[in-house]
């Protein structure tokens, strides 16, 4: 059986290793997902967590000054004004009125400072009515064959 | 047209279901008309998808808007290419796509098969055709391509549709969804003979025989979709990166790393009759993790960048996952006694050692790629708190598990079966574990101190070396012998095994791979604003702003900044970065401006204008283009190791003399 004693020091050594890296300070790392009307209830939490908040970009609040870009997040008719200053550009698909995704933390200004905006593929299962000049008058009702 | 095309899918879909059934009662009753019908049947349901995908295609390629799907994913203006691409545009058509494939697959294996294996392929088919029934009851019931647009009861085409997503409008990411596909669903295949032989209890190894070409084939296929992907990211979304740890990245890195640790371990069974039990785990989780990772892509469980759309779909994936995990638990528990090993593990220092690590770590990488993509489903459920982890996580985890992994590519190979001798480590290594010793030194006083940037520099060197040595010792060898040169030997040598050089120069793909992840230690960028005249410093090299252009086509509006490259004072060039709005979306997309060098590359995005000023967020990284060249050996390598050898190998099972003779007739 000494040999096998030798594979399973080897094998828990590794799996230690591995289990020490995934564990260590993953606080860091964690991002709670929150939505606008919670971050308001969450009282002094707020500021210490990173936090991941979600919903549509307000038509026309995008402002881009410095490096920086400000924007207005909206959902169920709360907004959030939140700051971008991080190092990667803009995704493609951030834009006015598209979902959005902003990782980062609150700060006391009540400013929601981001540095990691995702915006949502543009989904063409929500069809925006109004948006798209071809798909203006279409949809009525669908009828499935 | 659109009726035929739906009433294709569902016949299919009957037809599926009869040859489930028609299969199974046929084995059971002995009854070989039954089987042949089932064997037909499969047929059948190909010549019938693949009608309904030629109906969707027709109506993709000649802008018939009056279907939803089209309306949704294509327009006129369109070049004809990213109209037939727009098949895997959506979800109902890139499940049509998936059904297509898989359909594909069983007609060609029921094909080759036709005349072997007699005694379990009423099963394989029983099972691909269970798969299919699943993906064909989607395309019916859930995702239906063949949707009509109607007005009150009548059926009316829009004037033009949406567009594809321009994203998607770039060829790599055109074939990219295929490749993946093509991946996924091809692992149904070793899945279904693994059962199958499971099922029925076979003696021997045949299904692993039979599904090498499978497996491997399909692996390449993960491997180019992946490294697609990674490729599209880099050159189109302008982020600057090629992964991001994204949960959708993450869905297509599972399965291929399910794969890797299966083609790995299957050599233990074949050469050694081990593992036994561990194979059939892994093939059946490979497959699994192949459907989690179109569940993933498909149901937006993980919220994701790319998470395609919510629904319903999702019950039924989890449903279908539940109980094909179930079943195959229980096949594998009811059938423990016939999977027993028939060598032990000799020493830590052995080949067979190598392939046991080789294994767990790929396996625990797996778990741990699984346990961040889903710890937010994870920690709600726990919790009630939707937790995510970011890309630090992964790269604090994986950067360790892939440096590892690396050093056992080099060594693994050279370790002979059962144990190594102290003389043959040092043969082997000495020259080599120098080499990249004075490597790391060299690099330590020019300056670098990123540890693991020098660590895997150093098993670089070393794994390269290693393999080298190999080619060079057989090469000079086969040379001398038959008097021939010495390039001429090297193509000798590996056609006499080219499972073996072939793997060589896979492993040598990997390295050159592990060269350009490297380089990201040492990327540089910035942002800046530039007006006409400005100047800039990034690296060695300094950007001057020139002038904005602009400009539209039928497709899209565009507007460029061009930007004068130079490198000490010399003159590089120019490059224009360009932001292109698409008119039938409505979406931006960032064309970036590459210099690309083996070196390093100079990308440089242009996010638009503030005012009238243009944003310019420039990035050097370097050694990134070993990447795509270390891709390109990884292809070649694996396209070799398909070739047959020119000898024929017998594998000497040096402990179980008695089983010898069934495997004699392995490889032909």
């Amino acid at each position: 059986m000494k040999k096998y004693g030798k594979f399973a020091a080897l094998v828990v050594v590794i799996v230690g290793t591995l289990i020490w890296l995934a564990t260590a300070g993953i606080k860091e790392n964690q991002t709670y997902y929150k939505t606008i009307a919670e971050l308001g209830q969450m009282g002094d939490q707020a500021y210490s967590k990173r936090l991941r908040v979600g919903g549509d970009i307000c038509p026309g609040s995008i402002h881009r000054h410095g490096n920086a870009v400000d924007f207005l997040l909206m959902q169920e008719k709360l907004n959030l004004k939140v700051t971008y200053d991080g190092s990667d550009p803009l995704p493609d698909t951030f834009r006015d009125g598209s979902q959005a995704l902003a990782d980062g933390r609150m700060g006391h200004d009540g400013v929601f400072h981001a540095n990691k905006v995702q915006a949502k593929c543009a989904s063409k299962y929500e069809a925006k009515p109004g948006g798209k000049p071809a798909a203006a008058p279409v949809y009525p009702n669908k009828a499935s064959l | 047209m659109e009726n035929i095309g739906a009433l294709a899918i569902l016949l299919a879909f009957c037809l599926a279901i009869y040859a489930v059934i028609g299969s199974i009662t046929g084995k059971l009753r002995r009854n070989p008309f039954l089987i042949v019908s089932a064997e037909r049947a499969v047929y059948g349901v190909w010549f019938l998808v693949t009608l309904a995908a030629g109906v969707l295609v027709t109506a993709l390629l000649t802008s018939d808007f009056r279907f939803v799907y089209v309306a949704e994913n294509s327009n006129r203006a369109m070049p004809a290419i990213y109209k037939f691409t727009a098949w895997w545009g959506g979800q109902a058509g890139s499940l049509l796509l998936w059904s297509w494939l898989l359909s594909t697959y069983a007609a060609v294996v029921i094909f080759t098969n036709r005349r072997k294996h007699r005694d379990f392929m009423p099963y394989v088919v029983a099972v691909l055709s269970t798969v299919q029934t699943f993906f064909l009851i989607l395309n019916n019931f859930v995702a239906a391509p063949f949707e009509m647009l109607a007005v009150d009861r009548a059926i009316t085409a829009v004037p033009d549709g949406n567009g594809l997503n321009p994203l998607l409008q770039y060829p790599a990411m055109a074939i990219h969804p295929p490749m993946l596909y093509l991946g996924y669903v091809g692992f149904a295949v070793p899945f279904a003979f693994a059962m199958g032989s499971l099922i029925t209890r076979q003696p021997g190894d045949g299904w692993i025989h039979t599904t090498r070409r499978w497996t491997m084939v399909t692996w390449l296929f993960q491997s180019c979709g992946i490294v697609l992907g990674a490729a599209w990211a880099y050159h189109v979304l302008g982020w600057g990166g090629y992964w991001g740890w994204d949960p959708v990245e993450n869905a297509s890195l599972l399965p291929w790393l399910g794969g890797t640790a299966f083609l790995h371990s299957v050599m233990m069974q074949e050469k050694k009759g081990m593992m036994k039990v561990w194979n059939m785990v892994l093939v059946s989780a490979t497959f699994f993790l192949c459907i989690l990772g179109t569940f993933l892509t498909r149901s937006g469980i993980v919220n994701s960048v790319h998470a395609f759309a919510s629904g319903p779909i999702g019950k039924y994936f989890v449903g279908f996952m539940a109980i094909g995990i179930a079943v195959t638990i229980y096949l594998i528990l009811d059938r423990l006694d016939y999977l027993k090993s028939e060598s032990q593990l000799e020493s830590v220092i052995s080949r067979e050692s190598s392939f046991l690590f080789n294994n767990l770590v790929l396996l625990a990488s797996c778990f741990a790629v699984l346990w961040g993509t889903l710890f937010p489903v994870i920690s709600e459920a726990v919790s009630g708190e939707k937790i995510s982890l970011d890309a630090a996580w992964f790269n604090r985890l994986m950067i360790p598990i892939g440096l590892f992994l690396l050093f056992l590519t080099g060594v693994g190979p050279l370790f002979a079966w059962r144990r190594t001798s102290t003389e043959s480590l040092q043969r082997n290594f000495m020259w080599p574990g120098i080499a990249s010793v004075v490597l790391v030194g060299a690099l330590v006083a020019a300056g670098m101190r990123n540890f693991y940037a020098l660590i895997s520099f150093g098993f670089c060197l070393f794994v390269a070396l290693t393999i080298l040595v190999e080619f060079y010792k057989g090469a000079k060898q086969i040379a001398a012998k038959n008097e021939i040169n010495f390039a001429h030997a090297v193509v000798e040598l590996t056609h006499r095994n080219t499972r073996r050089y072939g793997g060589y120069l896979v492993h040598m793909g990997i390295v050159l791979m592990f060269i350009g992840f490297t380089g990201a230690a040492f990327n540089k960028n910035r942002v800046d604003e530039m007006k006409a005249g400005d100047s800039v410093t990034l690296g060695s090299y300094q950007l001057t702003a020139k002038a904005t252009h602009e400009g539209e086509n039928e497709n899209y509006l565009w507007q460029s900044a061009e930007i004068e490259v130079s490198k000490n004072g010399e003159s590089l060039g120019v490059l224009s970065p360009e932001e292109r709005v698409y008119k039938a979306s409505r979406q931006p997309t960032h064309e970036v401006a590459l210099r690309e060098r083996l070196n390093e590359d100079l990308y440089l995005n242009f996010a638009g204008m503030n005012d009238d000023r243009a944003v310019i967020q420039s990035y050097v990284f370097p050694l990134v283009d070993w990447i795509w060249i270390g891709a390109l050996t990884l292809i070649f390598g694996t396209l070799v190791a398909l070739v047959p050898s020119k000898v024929k190998r017998e594998y000497a099972r040096t402990q179980v003399v008695g089983i010898t003779r069934k495997h004699a007739t392995v490889e032909k």
